[in-house]
């Protein structure tokens, strides 16, 4: 009874990542699927792609992407097929356009941002430096005076 | 009874905690002595209180109360008793109640050894602790109450979520909160030392600590939450830039900057604006990841507004802190007066840069972490952000980081010479070269993250024996003389050291294992064998049996494979399929033959229509190079935490009040 109750669980229970019978024969087709498959998201999932994921719809996913692979799309011409049918959302690395020009500048212009005020508080330091304060200034007119 | 005095001892907590806010403050502005005084018991009785609350809700799941709605919700009578306490934390509640206990518990740490901080100092950095505690125990009592009860109890509890149930991910929270919670002090310590308008050397020797205690437990948290990924999730993924995950990494990252720029301030009174509005940040961040791990609202908007009271509590939370706190910054920062100068080219501005890199960094990952959000609700785009933008994105920032870090390590305070300071590494830039291009030629294929990644491990590993070599003066002396010096050298240059190695023993295996994992996915049956090759052996692995186990609380399919190089058995591996009848779940559990070159990693499937089962064969090179990593830059914190200079300061203030006794 155990067993057979264990049985059926393990039959109920989701597969896990690529299975063996979804694997293309031509290693190069298969590869380029595995790549592709690294930026999908599995859309019921938390962030995670279809190659890594367990869910039934990532599955789907997986074999359909092979199907277009097989059929002769090119590795482009597949993701945007997979787009057209679920919407950006399945995007891993959102498309960089539009408001999305937000996302990718954030980093550089931060970058930029902080390196200028960091060289300016730089610039500032120095001067700072070669300036005599009053009390410095009237000493060395002493000095000089002597 | 015991849950009920649990609830009796929070409310007094929250209680203690509002004196604890207003009472030293107060006297701290006055100047009343016996007002300031009081900080220092409240912390005690404040952390008594939730100590006392925490031990009673354990109590109450370690004997199944299931009377206690949280315990009837996440545990279960046949659970194995480690899990029954550790999953205390494992869910909301407990996990928020363990949050205040290391806040408060961090407050009492700050009362007791914090004699030889000025009186003033002390009362306003405990009452900003209490401040925040205050908030968090408010959280708990009016949206998360963990002791509510049930009229009527189950026979039985609902179970733990079956991947909870497991020592890596049951001991990575309290490792995670403890960084979390404890850059909560050096927070404190920004706070009160903008109120008194006074950061200077000794303020950075009292800050410097607690960033380091707080930044050890974050590398420890993370590198457990990654290693728990690595094995429990089934194909050996180490980190995937989940919200959750980048929720305990931007904290890192950020307390990383601080503990450079507190140096800058200890040594030399400079940065101290930055450092303290750093120190504000990390700890903005904790709760920004607080928010994020709490209320759901990254993993879906719907969740989070369907149910917002939560979210929203921590929402004003995080304003409150984060807005008053910067507000203070703007209106006091001028007020901070930095006195040491220094030149374009000096240690002060490589820990500049590195600081420049570090929070650019973190922005990064922060805004890739938020976008999704922020793209629906004001574009309405409905977007993920995953590995892939984070791979692209954040990267560069670490590797000009690693490519400045040995050579900033070894730049002298104040005023250097690139040509002098990169003297000791022209034969370390050359080794690391050469080794990059070694790999680059070694290797099949023309991808370059395994000679780039590499070469920059080496250059930092070398880079740091190379300054450490030149400290003890080796082969420059005799090497009894060296050892002597080793003997001397301060914890902080060893602390240093372990840390910049530690990183590059990190890199060393996040390249490896990216560039050279290799995988092979089948179906076989027992008495099948079949080979895969790692880098450099091949492994034939023999499928001997599968049978079924019976756990405490779970079935298992477990297959039993040996595995062969040349003929010789080196490890025999017990993947398993696990069921939980109480929760329905399924989950994976790997085996591994761990070494220090490789880990081959096994997993079992499901079983197929044409008989055999689903295997999946890695393996996985320099794997546990990227955890060790993270253990030696932890070590290296610990080393540094032991320096003398903290010592003696303590040292020091233990003779002081000796002399006022007699």
């Amino acid at each position: 009874m155990k067993r057979l109750l264990l049985i059926l669980i393990l039959l109920a229970s989701p597969a896990l990542a690529v299975q063996p019978d979804e694997i293309l024969a031509d290693p190069v087709l298969e590869e380029r699927a595995r790549d592709i498959s690294k930026g999908l998201r599995c859309l019921v999932c938390r962030n995670e792609n279809i190659d890594d994921s367990n869910a039934g719809l990532a599955r789907d996913l997986r074999l359909l992407v092979r199907e277009r692979l097989v059929a002769g799309d090119s590795d482009d011409q597949v993701t945007a097929f997979v787009v057209a049918r679920y919407g950006e959302y399945v995007l891993l690395q959102p498309k960089a356009t539009g408001s999305n020009l937000v996302l990718w500048a954030a980093g550089p212009v931060m970058l930029v941002l902080a390196g200028w005020t960091a060289i300016a508080f730089l610039r500032r330091r120095r001067n700072v430096e070669a300036a005599l304060s009053p009390d410095e200034e009237k000493r060395l007119g002493e000095l000089l005076g002597e | 009874m015991i849950a009920e005095l649990g609830h009796f001892a929070l409310i007094l907590a929250f209680m203690v905690s509002i004196a604890q806010a207003i009472v030293p403050m107060v006297g701290a502005q006055k100047g009343w002595a016996g007002w300031m005084g009081v900080g220092v018991p409240a912390a005690m009785a404040q952390f008594a209180l939730a100590a006392a609350a925490f031990a009673a809700l354990t109590y109450s799941f370690v004997v199944s109360d299931f009377s206690v709605a949280l315990v009837a919700n996440n545990s279960h009578s046949l659970k194995p008793m480690l899990y029954k306490v550790t999953g205390t934390w494992g869910n909301h509640e407990g996990s928020m109640l363990l949050w205040v206990l290391i806040l408060a518990l961090f407050g009492a740490v700050v009362a007791a050894f914090g004699a030889n901080l000025p009186d003033r100092l002390k009362a306003r950095v405990l009452s900003v602790q209490a401040a925040v505690g205050a908030a968090f125990f408010a959280f708990l009592l009016f949206t998360s109450n963990p002791f509510l009860r049930l009229s009527f109890p189950p026979l039985d509890g609902s179970g733990l979520n079956p991947l909870l149930q497991d020592p890596g991910l049951a001991f990575h929270p309290p490792f995670l909160y403890l960084g979390y919670v404890g850059l909560s002090t050096s927070f404190a310590f920004a706070v009160a030392a903008l109120i008194e308008g006074r950061v200077d050397a000794a303020w950075a020797r009292w800050v410097r600590p607690w960033t380091l205690a707080a930044w050890m437990f974050l590398t420890i948290g993370i590198a457990l939450g990654s290693w728990w990924a690595y094995y429990e999730l089934g194909w050996g993924g180490w980190w995937f830039w989940y919200p959750v995950e980048n929720a305990s990494f931007m904290p890192w990252l950020i307390a990383t900057a601080l503990l450079h720029s507190a140096i800058v301030v200890e040594k030399r009174e400079a940065l101290k604006t930055w450092t303290v509005l750093l120190a504000i940040m990390a700890f903005s961040f904790s709760l920004i990841g607080t928010f994020i791990v709490r209320s759901g609202v990254i993993t879906s908007v719907h969740a989070f507004a369907n149910d917002p009271e939560r979210g929203v509590f921590i929402l004003a939370i995080l304003a409150v802190t984060i807005g008053g706190s910067l507000t203070l910054f703007a209106a006091r920062a001028g007020s901070l007066t930095s006195k040491g100068v220094f030149s374009l080219v000096s240690r002060e501005s490589a820990l500049m840069l590195n600081n420049v890199l570090l929070v650019v960094a973190t922005f990064v990952v922060f805004i890739g972490t938020v976008w999704p959000l922020i793209s629906e609700m004001t574009f309405g785009r409905k977007l993920s952000v995953g590995a892939p933008f984070f791979d692209m994105a954040f990267t560069p920032f670490m590797v000009v980081l690693a490519m400045v870090l040995p050579l900033g390590a070894v730049m002298p305070w104040k005023r250097a010479d690139l040509g002098r300071s990169m003297r000791p590494l022209w034969g370390v830039l050359a080794a690391s070269v050469t080794f990059g291009a070694l790999v680059l030629v070694v290797q099949t294929g023309t991808r370059m993250m395994a000679p780039i990644g590499l070469a920059l491990a080496a250059w930092l590993i070398l880079g740091a024996l190379a300054d450490l070599g030149a400290r003890v003066r080796l082969g420059k002396v005799g090497f009894a003389e060296t050892l002597r010096r080793l003997g001397n050298l301060p914890r902080a240059e060893l602390g240093k050291f372990l840390a910049h190695a530690g990183l590059g023993v990190t890199i060393f295996g996040i390249a490896a294992i990216t560039a050279w994992e290799t995988e092979d996915i089948r179906v076989a049956k027992p008495g099948d064998s079949f080979i895969i090759s790692g880098p450099a052996t091949e492994y034939q692995i023999r499928f001997d049996d599968v049978r079924s186990v019976q756990g405490p609380n779970y079935q298992a399919t477990q297959g039993v494979f040996t595995v062969l190089v040349d003929g010789d058995e080196i490890a025999t591996l017990r993947p398993e399929k696990r069921v939980y009848p109480v929760s329905r779940m399924p989950t994976t559990e790997a085996a591994m033959d761990i070494g220090f070159w490789r880990d081959v990693y096994l997993v079992i499937g499901d079983p197929q229509e044409q008989g055999g089962f689903a295997v999946r064969a890695y393996v996985k090179p320099f794997a546990n190079w990227i955890w060790a990593g993270a253990i030696i830059m932890a070590l290296g914190g610990l080393a540094s935490l032991s320096d003398r200079r903290y010592r003696v300061a303590a040292g020091a203030r233990r003779r002081g009040a000796a002399v006022a006794a007699e």
